[in-house]
């Protein structure tokens, strides 16, 4: 139990996928201008690692140990037919989703966090729980920053930002800044 | 299916709609080209791949306890340690034996790890049965803030607390000098990640401790076990 | 057959990835990598190394193989080849270099999903003949290990006082640890595209004031080349 405390934690806060590893910024600097759109891209995100969370632990027990090479293709795989799935599933039940996550939805394909995400389970050793526990927490985590990054620049659109500092220069600053205040989660596990 | 290929590159520069057939024919042969590529590169980098994890494994077990010369990966299954060729080979929680040149035990390298400062920190510490000590312990993997905390394998004061570190009682922290045997000294400015270290620690001395004492008997049979697969180890 | 035009356009396309188009600083593409293991020198070139190589590898292949890769198809068919060099890199690095290949660690296989390898695929190897999309990746992926280069040699420089390991400062230099943890990552490269911003901007102004006939000092000169300077960019290649 504390294990899977340990690793939901640290997926999420400690070891931020975004903001510690900088997997996903694609999507965190280009769909985190307006906040309702990044909140549900981070819900999407989470549903897409989590059903590759699952599949990744099937791979690793079943086909994996037999055909080490085979990883990342066969990761990539999963990930590109979560994806359109996915996207058949909202575009069914609900199409106003569909069309506010518009082109970013095929993106997540490429999204180093969905990856990163498997690849990370598997050096890791994740069993099949741990896995997925691992999944929500990255997710949650993805989630997280991508609503507070959406926030701050919604407010930065109000004031007044010198031009050479505007579009990805202070977008970088401000992830630098919160991934400064993020690494105040670390140590409070051990910390107990 | 060569043949099919090549009709349709004549007709490519037209533009044509290709039929599912090509499509999936394209799929296919591209998976099986890429799916060789990988298996032979797999089979000439594997033997180099392996070797290097065995030398790192073994450059990590030999630090930790102290006069070994040789490594024998065991398992642990129903109550009893069994030689075996790799840890990846078992799903059953593996230890490892240390043995001197001619073949004596030596001491046990038990693999733990746990939540540290930023991250998981994986690590490596010997165990003497005989005297019930820690002989030794390496950080295997950690991203312990650098200057503070990666001083848990920077600092060699720190380190040095357990080359003979008392297992009973349990293993405590304390600050400001270490006094009894079973003590160490956090470092100062990295409190979290010296307990953090401590932690892993008695948790794998929870876990193993009284495996390997029921086991220590056992040594002679390990021993002989050992002999057969030196060759293969020693390498 | 190697006229001079065709030469010329190979050179175009070389330095066009490196310097007028790099992928880092003007197109902010495959962030993840570059923030991610730039905090030494060391790791920065290995990643470039390694992305460069995966790049020139599909983009020859692609380039190669443009007639017979089927529209529908094409963009299964170019992962599935960057795929296949990414494990090729990955196994590699990991038999001749092991000590880099776990500092890099997840982040090898990741280069599968670095935009800019399927950008180049998509935009450029997939239309255009071997030699010049060779010479586009060689740009692309030069530019982009320059620009983790510099990120990288920044980072180790300020973070740890050292630059390939070797100390640079006396011992009263108190290393600017933020520097190769995460935040600093993020805010030197918005510093870095800060720097860059800047410097167009200047050049903006400065042309302006030219064309009114101005003339402008020396001394005032940028401390970056303008674009069209190409000897000053064969000197930094």
């Amino acid at each position: 139990m504390q294990d899977m405390l340990w690793i939901f934690i640290s997926a999420m806060l400690i070891n931020n996928f975004v903001l510690s590893y900088f997997l996903g910024l694609c999507p965190f600097f280009g769909v985190s201008n307006r906040l309702s759109t990044s909140l549900r891209l981070g819900v999407a995100v989470t549903l897409v690692m989590i059903v590759t969370s699952i599949c990744a632990s099937l791979l690793n027990t079943f086909v994996l140990p037999y055909a080490p090479y085979l990883q990342l293709i066969s990761f990539i795989i999963v990930i590109a037919s979560t994806v359109q799935f996915a996207e058949m599933i909202i575009k069914r039940f609900s199409p106003a989703l569909f069309r506010a996550l518009g082109i970013f939805l095929p993106l997540i394909t490429t999204n180093c966090a969905i990856l990163g995400l498997a690849l990370f389970q598997t050096n890791r050793d994740y069993g099949f729980l741990q896995g997925l526990t691992f999944a929500v927490g990255a997710g949650a985590g993805f989630t997280l920053a991508i609503v507070l990054m959406a926030s701050l620049r919604q407010e930065m659109r109000l004031s007044n930002i010198p031009s050479i500092v505007q579009g990805t220069a202070i977008s970088m600053i401000l992830a630098g800044l919160l991934s400064l205040a993020f690494m105040g989660f670390a140590g409070m596990f051990s910390a107990l | 299916m060569s043949e099919h290929v090549e009709v349709t590159i004549s007709a490519g520069g037209k533009r044509e709609e290709p039929g599912p057939m090509r499509l999936t024919l394209t799929l296919a042969i591209a998976g099986i080209i890429a799916g060789a590529a990988l298996a032979s590169v797999y089979e000439i980098t594997r033997p180099i791949i392996e070797a290097n994890n065995q030398r790192a494994l073994r450059r990590a077990v030999l630090t930790v306890v102290p006069g070994s010369e040789k490594v024998q990966a065991l398992a642990y299954r129903d109550g009893q340690l069994v030689a075996i060729e790799r840890a990846a080979d078992t799903t059953d929680p593996v230890v490892y034996g240390a043995f001197s040149d001619s073949g004596r035990f030596v001491g046990y390298a038990v693999d733990a790890e746990g939540p540290g400062f930023q991250d998981t920190i994986h690590l490596l510490f010997g165990y003497d049965p005989d005297t019930r000590t820690i002989t030794g312990m390496q950080v295997l993997e950690s991203r312990e803030t650098p200057g503070l905390g990666d001083r848990i394998y920077k600092d060699p004061k720190f380190v040095a607390q357990f080359e003979a570190l008392a297992v009973k009682p349990d293993v405590v922290l304390v600050k400001g000098g270490a006094k009894a045997g079973n003590e160490v000294d956090a470092i100062t400015g990295a409190t979290i990640s010296s307990k953090a270290v401590v932690n892993i620690i008695k948790a794998g001395n929870a876990q193993w401790l009284d495996r390997l004492d029921t086991a220590a008997t056992l040594q002679l049979l390990l021993e002989e076990q050992h002999t057969d697969v030196t060759p293969e180890a020693d390498k | 057959m190697a006229d001079s035009k065709s030469s010329q356009q190979i050179y175009d396309e070389f330095v066009k990835g490196v310097w007028k188009e790099n992928p880092v600083f003007v197109q902010v593409l495959g962030m993840c990598p570059m923030l991610a293991v730039t905090n030494t020198a060391i790791n920065a070139l290995a990643m470039g190394g390694a992305t460069l190589f995966v790049l020139l590898g599909s983009s020859v292949l692609v380039s190669l193989l443009r007639r017979f890769i089927p529209k529908q198809v094409r963009i299964s068919t170019y992962i599935l080849i960057i795929a296949t060099f990414v494990t090729i890199v990955d196994f590699s690095l990991n038999a001749m270099a092991p000590v880099i290949h776990k500092e890099l660690g997840a982040f090898i296989a990741l280069i599968v999903v670095n935009c800019l390898i399927l950008g180049r695929q998509e935009a450029f190897a997939s239309r255009q003949p071997v030699h010049l999309a060779a010479a586009d990746a060689l740009g692309m992926g030069g530019g982009f290990t320059i620009a983790l280069f510099c990120l990288g040699a920044t980072r180790e420089v300020l973070g740890f006082g050292e630059l390939f390991g070797v100390p640079l400062f006396g011992e009263h230099f108190e290393p600017w640890v933020i520097m190769i943890m995460p935040p600093g990552g993020f805010i030197m490269l918005g510093l870095i595209l800060l720097l860059l911003n800047w410097a167009q901007q200047r050049r903006g102004s400065r042309a302006a004031t030219q064309a009114a006939g101005e003339q402008v000092s020396a001394h005032d000169a940028l401390p970056i080349a303008p674009a069209h300077d190409s000897g000053h960019i064969e000197e930094v290649v």
